[in-house]
């Protein structure tokens, strides 16, 4: 039986069932095939990985699904590949992306588009598994393309709203950036090595003989692409205008599975970075310069969704960061807790928005704990694990990340450490402040907003409930071990590893810190925290704007753009060369028509004179010139 | 001047008396005559040219011209008719609807 098509093909189903059906058959219907198909995949992903796993782990399954196109002797496949790299990030697809929709159905319930929010949510699925499973890098772009239009669909989900379908549109055109990067990738490995199979690609790149191809041009260009489906500086600009969209589409796609697909990539390509040390130097400093950045926006964010956000770009940053260092496992790990703790984070934001009534302001909410009590745990408890306390997961990830990042022999080196510590020390804080200010300051919500705080029914604290302890227990799975084999650890420095215990110690105090500091400054509410965002005036300004990047971008790309379009393109493309010479064509046949118009006189006479001078001119033509 | 050369005088005779009288009279029943009256001199001119080569098929052709023009005259007079009927005269000038 070909599982493995199978897992891929019941999410789309489902979306044709919720595409065509739902609207008419209805909500209990929708729940149904929305909900049970995703779960039927991950059914078949824990069969599929039971499988590899009884084989000793070692042997990839792959299945053919289909010839696509054979241009000569060269053919191209829609083969499925599934190694325990690929098991994971399958586990986490469908497995978090079940609880999400299952989630949905409480969050969604009262939307009058449901049949269509599922129907994306399950083409998204789709799409995403088809990423992740796709054996050749041409079946994994159309699913990297596919993700991107399912997620611009969710970001503009309610598009009667013109600020989220622009949103939308900001995360699609920004991908384009990174997809171009991609492509030329692609095309330049196509071009060397003739195929575009990705464990071929990469015994190539590790066979004794080189090919004939730069592996840092092709891993820039690669990483290209990742920068843009992974927000990282500079095309990170559309992640925070995602939250436009409906929060359980931020937990899935803009926190926990999407956005990681360029992590996937670079990991899945190991081969070519292994002797890319240019272009892993590149990925690091991208890495770790969003990590802090994003998180230093994250402190002074007043958005609830807007912090987790930034608090995602951080965290993708880490990730990057263990690619640069050549710890791929590393990052796969710190991927695989950050799909638990951050997606709980969400939706446990989605639970406070519900509870609220749809207010995401943190300024305006506060004591929530005793209301929403599941909600507070939950949510408690992941932040604890993003935050790097022991021994939820994200300490055990997160400190792996800092150790390669200080030790590793590919690229580690104490300042990328130093930069992961601050971050962590910033991400301890602002995510402290954010669960402070929600759940436990006083209340600073109106009568009216307070009288109708509730907690979410039993289906989504339920998926609250298994994400937070997922987040707990998610860490002593040995991710970097169990996938060893696939992706190689980097050797630590020799002489560096005396250190490790004293960082482990550190890096325990830095988020203890980071709690510390946010109880001081927020502990008893707003008001120490504005006397220092008076104080340091300008810095509050710089961050609370994001570093004007926006702007920035807005002066440099999109003016000088705009004016081209508007004045060359428009002024004297469209208007003045295609227009003016149609119009001068169509003015020109008129008045020639016009005169001529003149000869019909309307004497029959006339016409005659005309046809015998006609005649005669003929005549006279053919005898003079015999 | 022998015979042929005479006749072949006639037939131009005839045929530019038709052309005159198409583009001086105005009246459409004199204007049609005319037209006949080119033809026949075309009819003539091609009689001769065949007696004189001693081909039958400028002959054929006289007959086959003969056909065609009384089909094209049964044609023309009802659509002369048709017109005289509705403005009431034959004058071509009031025929002018269409000129530009």
């Amino acid at each position: 039986m070909n599982l493995l098509t199978v897992i891929v093909i019941l999410p789309l189903v489902g979306f044709l069932l919720n595409g065509l059906l739902g609207p008419r058959l209805g909500k209990p219907f929708v729940s149904a095939v929305g909900c049970g198909l995703p779960i039927l995949a991950f059914l078949a992903a824990v069969r599929c990985f039971l499988l590899v796993q009884g084989s000793g782990g070692e042997q990839p399954l792959v299945e053919v699904a289909y010839n696509w196109a054979t241009f000569g002797d060269r053919s191209f496949d829609i083969a499925f590949y599934f190694d325990r790299l690929s098991a994971v990030m399958t586990l986490i697809v469908t497995g978090v992306g079940s609880l999400i929709h299952v989630y949905s159905t409480g969050y969604m319930k009262d939307d009058p588009s449901y049949a269509r929010y599922f129907a994306y949510l399950n083409l998204f699925l789709f799409f995403m598994l088809l990423l992740v499973l796709g054996r050749s890098l041409l079946v994994c772009f159309v699913g990297w393309e596919g993700v991107g239009l399912a997620s611009y669909l969710l970001i503009g989900f309610w598009f009667e709203d013109p600020e989220k379908a622009a949103a939308g549109k900001k995360a699609f055109i920004t991908n384009r950036v990174g997809d171009a990067g991609f492509l030329l990738g692609l095309f330049l490995i196509y071009h060397t090595l003739g195929t575009l199979e990705m464990d071929r690609i990469n015994s190539a790149f590790l066979a004794p003989t080189l090919p004939a191809v730069s592996a840092s041009l092709v891993g820039i260009l690669l990483f290209i692409g990742a920068c843009g489906k992974s927000a990282q500086i500079p095309l990170h600009v559309w992640l925070p205008d995602a939250m436009a969209g409906p929060t359980p589409v931020s937990a899935l796609i803009h926190a926990a599975t999407m956005v990681t697909a360029g992590v996937y990539l670079v990991a899945r390509l190991n081969g070519i970075y292994q002797h890319a040390p240019e272009a892993s130097h590149v990925i690091a400093i991208v890495g770790a310069a969003t990590a802090f950045f994003a998180a230093s926006v994250a402190v002074v964010q007043t958005d609830i969704k807007k912090v987790l956000a930034y608090s995602t770009l951080s965290q993708l940053g880490y990730m990057f960061v263990a690619l640069g260092v050549g710890a791929y496992g590393v990052a796969v790990f710190h991927l695989y807790t950050h799909a638990f703790f951050k997606a709980c984070l969400f939706l446990g934001a989605g639970s406070v928005i519900h509870a609220l009534g749809g207010e995401q302001d943190i300024r305006k909410m506060g004591g929530l704990a005793k209301k929403i009590p599941i909600t507070f745990v939950t949510f408690a408890v992941a932040t604890a694990a993003i935050a790097g306390i022991p021994p939820l997961a994200g300490f055990f990830s997160k400190d792996e990340i800092l150790w390669f990042a200080f030790s590793s022999a590919t690229g580690g080196s104490p300042l990328l450490w130093a930069i992961g510590s601050i971050t962590a020390l910033m991400t301890s804080f602002y995510m402290f402040r954010l669960l402070w200010l929600t759940f436990l300051t006083p209340s600073r919500m109106s009568q009216e907003v307070e009288h109708h705080v509730h907690e979410s029914p039993l289906n989504m604290s339920g998926v609250l409930i298994v994400l937070a302890v997922l987040s707990a227990v998610g860490g002593f799975v040995k991710i970097p071990d169990f996938l060893e084999h696939v992706l190689p650890l980097a050797r630590a420095g020799g002489e560096l590893e005396h250190f490790e215990m004293p960082l482990l110690v550190f890096s325990v105090i830095v988020a203890l810190t980071g709690l510390a500091g946010a109880i001081m400054v927020y502990g008893k509410g707003l008001a120490k925290g504005e006397v220092l965002a008076a104080r340091f005036q300008g810095l509050h300004r710089l961050l609370s704007n994001k570093y004007y990047v926006d702007e920035i971008y807005e002066a440099c790309l999109y003016r000088p753009l705009h004016w081209v379009s508007d004045r060359i393109f428009l002024g004297v493309g469209d208007r003045f060369l295609i227009d003016g010479s149609l119009n001068g064509m169509a003015a020109l046949a008129q008045r020639a028509a016009g005169r001529l118009s003149r000869v019909e006189t309307g004497s029959l006479q006339f016409y005659v004179l005309l046809a015998v001078g006609g005649a005669a001119g003929c005549l006279i033509w053919m005898w003079r010139h015999g | 001047m022998d015979k042929s050369q005479l006749l072949l005088w006639v037939g131009i005779g005839l045929f530019a008396i038709g052309l005159v009288g198409v583009m001086i009279r105005r009246n459409a029943l004199v204007m049609l005559m005319c037209m006949e009256l080119m033809l026949n001199g075309v009819i003539l001119s091609l009689v001769t040219f065949s007696q004189r080569t001693a081909t039958l098929s400028g002959a054929v052709l006289v007959f086959l011209i003969f056909v065609v023009a009384a089909a094209e005259i049964a044609i023309a007079i009802p659509i002369v008719l048709l017109l005289s009927r509705q403005r009431r005269t034959l004058d071509v000038e009031a025929y002018s609807s269409l000129k530009g």
